[in-house]
């Protein structure tokens, strides 16, 4: 056994990711306006806002999707004024989507694969033949997928079309694939939206094993107030695309700009 | 083999489990003995390597202090490291004590206390949390031996070590002691108690049932015998390793053949594995034939219309002569027919085999419930050798079993090499077989009650033997009541019939005492919400698909027709199905309602369930209930529901005589 302590907040590390003054308009829509806040290594931080408070904007700012007008990201001590998707995975950042984007028509171990794409080495047509170095890869990639499909408990799933299951697994699937990418750091967009209890407490529960098995940094967006309480370490709210509040989910459910943004405010 | 006494304890009192074990590895030591599906992949072990492993986990359970004639609880799924630590447990001259996975804390803790368990080996996190939560009102558990580490890493109670730890600590034991573990060996004696199994508890607490390697030895090779099993055959282990089904086939006859024990990925992904293994031996009770059947046909039911058809001609013909070729009986099969079964077998029935995981299988058995007509045909017609047997946990599955050639669908079939059956005068079933139990643990009130002065065992299974020397079970010997005119009442006899409709999960007979027959009914969610989807029914869920009036009339039309198989029979025309209700809440072992093996606990579902079962037997055409639900992860809840009541078609007695009275 490791010599990790009970209480999560103590293995948590230096900064990993800091955003400064980040502003993104889309003409004359400004979708964030001067957002700044970091994530430290091993963290699970959560942004949370009302609807069109600019949550996934942020998210896709982080992984170079959208290029803000003004501001800056810093990633493992990289200063970059805009990120690039690429350069992003390259880092070791990935993410799932708040509509699934898996392939329908794939089996569940071979959408997995494609999430171990940036990891393959040998040359294009030698993965197309499997043979000599590719084949040796290749076995370790499954590898390494298996023990995410065993980590997530989809066995019994493995060799059917995604497309034939039902949506919380779907979401599962989806959590796995940005796995398997090993990333440092996971951006999740609302993992939990449409599932039942049980599939939101399964769904905690293996966020939460990521986190500590791994170690993999995890940043957030969910609408479910309760798990995000739960779970995050800290917490970022937004509300047409400002910051009003950081900290710790009890400072932050004291703070009376958010609670005025989320149960408004008498004029 | 001989029926005398003498002979009968020569079969298995000369040696003891890990004596076999380390015969294995001296005659087939390269031989597979074991594997195991992880990350895909599967694992296979030899003899000399599980030998090994066992050697080392016993070298660690005695670092734990573990001595001679002391229990060792061992908890989860079939993993081979489990069926390890049982043979390391028995060759340190103590006792396995297997328990049910999916067993709540609660229904843990009688069991530990009453075993004395003190070491308990278990799966996983999950199964490490139920001990855990235990601790405080069982102390005495000293170690928790963890196979899985997966999410045990921040966990700090100082009964824990994990199994990677305990081998290695094993390893290092055995080096300082070299002939530690043959020494020990050496001292056990095939009367020593192998393992102790602890009866479901359908009555009162349950109660462990032990058994000498000497019993488990006989019966086993008992078992080899009659089938032939050698090194060459491979099983699928798969159900609960508490359940004595499993212990027999996995454990004690996989060690005196000799043949590889295949362990699935997980409980969820048996169907594949199945299929990949394809084993040569295979055993399930009736429900899982079931499920499987089920699939099957909800899957042709969406196939393409040629499909289809296909699909039916192969199974009339099938249905026709299959049996009869798998019996040996082809004299008795026309030409045409034997050219038409040769064609459904290449098309459908060998792809079918294929699918289910049973290309290879020579023999399969079933047992532990009733198996109906429709179900048991399908295996046989397909040409799966599927027969029928008959034991329980006291006499270790070794009493009756259906000799290849001779089955038939109501019968058990005949008595097994060494065993001795006589019927009471109240109908019950005795035996006296080399299987038997040694006693139950601390009980001499329950073995006294159990065992006759001259050593029968008393079944408590009411039956007869038919013409051709066949036993023939109708239901447990308490259970068989009489309505208040005196008319035989079998609930379980009816309640299989209910059963044996697809549409139909668990039902529940009541009679005994009172003027007519009524019952409760759970629908079956999967393949009953398959036709309310087809014929556009919208539903929420199993409380309100229950409530449907085209469901209500669907269970009635299975009433009716149960009804009228039963007025054929002198005996029990007279217990027909008057008034029925379908269940609100499907019945479930966690509420109490079924047992572990999945056996319905009547007395504890009249009194949960009063109120409608009063409602039966008034005139009242519905009734409002509240209902106490656990949910999965242990909270309460409360389940509402207004409960129509039926009444259901008597058909008339073809014995009028017998009627009248």
């Amino acid at each position: 056994m490791t010599e990790h302590a009970h209480n999560p907040g103590r293995r948590i590390g230096d900064t990993l990711l800091s955003v400064d003054n980040i502003s993104l308009a889309f003409g004359g829509v400004k979708a964030l306006t001067d957002i700044s806040f970091d994530v430290r290594a091993h963290e699970i931080r959560a942004i949370i806002g009302p609807n069109g408070a600019g949550k996934s904007s942020m998210l896709n700012c982080i992984n170079g999707v959208y290029r803000p007008q003004q501001g800056s990201i810093t990633f493992d001590g990289q200063r970059f004024d805009r990120m690039d998707p690429h350069r992003a995975a390259r880092m070791g950042i990935a993410r799932t989507f708040q509509n699934i984007a898996l392939f329908k028509g794939m089996s569940v171990l071979d959408n997995m694969m494609t999430g171990r794409n940036l990891k393959m080495r040998t040359p294009l047509l030698l993965q197309a033949l499997y043979v000599g170095p590719n084949r040796r890869e290749e076995i370790e990639h499954r590898r390494k997928v298996e023990h995410i499909i065993d980590f997530l408990q989809i066995e019994s799933v493995r060799k059917t079309p995604v497309g034939r299951l039902p949506y919380g697994v779907q979401k599962r699937v989806e959590l796995g694939r940005a796995l398997a990418a090993e990333p440092r750091l996971l951006l999740l967009d609302e993992p939990m939206a449409g599932m039942n209890l049980e599939e939101k407490q399964d769904m905690c529960r293996f966020i939460l094993d990521v986190n500590d098995e791994f170690g993999t940094t995890i940043v957030l967006i969910e609408h479910d107030m309760g798990v995000v309480m739960d779970i995050s370490d800290r917490v970022v709210v937004l509300d047409y695309g400002r910051k009003i509040g950081d900290g710790t989910p009890d400072e932050v459910r004291g703070n009376q700009a958010v609670i005025d943004a989320y149960l408004g405010v008498a004029h | 083999m001989s029926e005398d006494g003498t002979a009968i304890a020569a079969d298995g009192t000369d040696t003891t489990f890990p004596r076999l074990l380390a015969g294995h590895a001296r005659v087939r030591p390269a031989r597979t003995a074991i594997r195991e599906k992880d990350l895909g992949i599967w694992l296979a072990w030899t003899w000399s390597q599980v030998a090994d492993e066992v050697r080392a986990i016993a070298g660690g359970l005695a670092t734990l202090g573990f001595e001679r004639g002391r229990t060792v609880a061992i908890i989860g799924d079939n993993r081979p490291r489990l069926y390890w630590t049982m043979a390391a447990v028995q060759a340190l001259g103590g006792v396995a004590v297997p328990l049910y996975q999916d067993a709540i804390a609660d229904e843990m803790l009688y069991v530990l206390g009453d075993a004395e368990i003190e070491i308990a080996v278990v799966e996983d996190q999950e199964q490490v949390d139920k001990l855990l939560e235990l601790l405080p009102n069982y102390p005495a558990l000293r170690a928790i031996v963890f196979d899985d580490p997966r999410g045990m890493r921040n966990y700090r109670e100082p009964q824990l070590l994990a199994f990677d730890e305990l081998v290695k600590r094993g390893r290092a034991y055995l080096e300082a002691h070299p002939g530690f573990h043959e020494a020990e060996v050496a001292k056990g004696r095939p009367d020593d108690t192998a393992v102790m199994l602890y009866t479901s508890g359908t009555t009162g607490k349950p109660k462990g049932v032990c058994q000498t390697h000497a019993s488990l030895i006989a019966a086993a090779r008992g078992d080899v015998g009659f089938d032939g099993f050698g090194p060459d055959d491979e099983v699928l282990s798969y159900l609960p390793m508490a359940w004595v089904g499993d212990h027999l086939f996995s454990y004690a006859q996989a060690l005196v053949a000799g043949f590889c024990v295949n362990c699935p990925e997980s409980s969820e992904t048996v169907m594949t594995d199945l299929r990949e293994i394809g084993p040569t031996y295979y055993f399930a009770p009736p429900r899982v034939f079931e499920n499987v059947l089920t699939q099957v046909m909800i899957r042709m039911e969406d196939a393409a219309p040629i499909k289809q058809r296909l699909f039916r001609w192969s199974m009339a013909v099938a249905k026709r002569v299959g049996a009869k070729l798998l019996d040996g009986r082809a004299s008795d099969v026309g030409f045409a027919d034997r050219v038409r079964y040769f064609v459904g077998d290449l098309l459908i029935y060998g792809p079918l085999r294929n699918v289910l995981g049973m290309s290879r299988i020579r023999v399969a058995y079933t047992g532990g419930a009733a198996i109906g007509p429709d179900l048991f045909d399908f295996y046989r017609s397909i040409g799966i050798n599927l027969k029928q047997l008959y034991g329980q946990t006291e006499t270790a599955v070794y009493v009756c079993k259906q000799p290849s050639g001779q089955v038939k669908l109501d019968t058990v079939g005949k008595p097994l090499p060494g065993v001795q059956i006589r019927i009471a005068d109240s109908g019950e079933v005795q035996v006296r077989s080399p299987g038997m139990l040694k006693e139950y643990f601390r009980r001499p009130d329950a073995t006294a009650e159990s065992i006759t002065p001259d050593g029968w065992f008393m079944t408590g299974d009411a039956g007869f033997f038919d013409d051709d020397g066949h036993l023939k079970i109708i239901d447990r010997a308490k259970d068989v009541g009489r309505l208040v005119d005196g008319t035989l009442f079998a609930p379980q006899y009816i309640e299989n019939k209910l059963k044996f409709f697809p549409h139909i999960k668990e039902a529940v007979a009541f009679g005994d005492g009172r003027a007519q027959c009524c019952a409760f009914v759970n629908i079956d969610l999967g393949s009953v919400g398959n036709w309310a989807e087809r014929r556009g029914i919208a539903y929420s869920g199993y409380a309100d698909l229950a409530q449907k009036p085209q469901v209500i009339a669907l269970v009635r039309e299975c009433i009716e027709q149960v009804n009228r198989d039963l007025a054929a029979d002198p005996h029990l025309a007279g217990s027909q199905i008057r008034r029925f209700l379908v269940l609100h809440k499907e019945l479930d072992a966690d509420d109490g309602e079924l047992t572990r093996t999945r056996k319905v606990r009547r007395g504890f579902i009249a009194d949960k369930y009063g109120v409608l079962v009063e409602a039966l037997y008034s005139d009242a055409t519905h009734r409002e209930i509240e209902t106490q639900v656990t949910f999965e992860d242990g909270r309460k809840g409360v389940l509402r529901a207004d409960v129509p009541i039926i009444d259901a078609a008597v058909a008339p007695s073809v014995h009028a005589p017998l009627k009248a009275a």
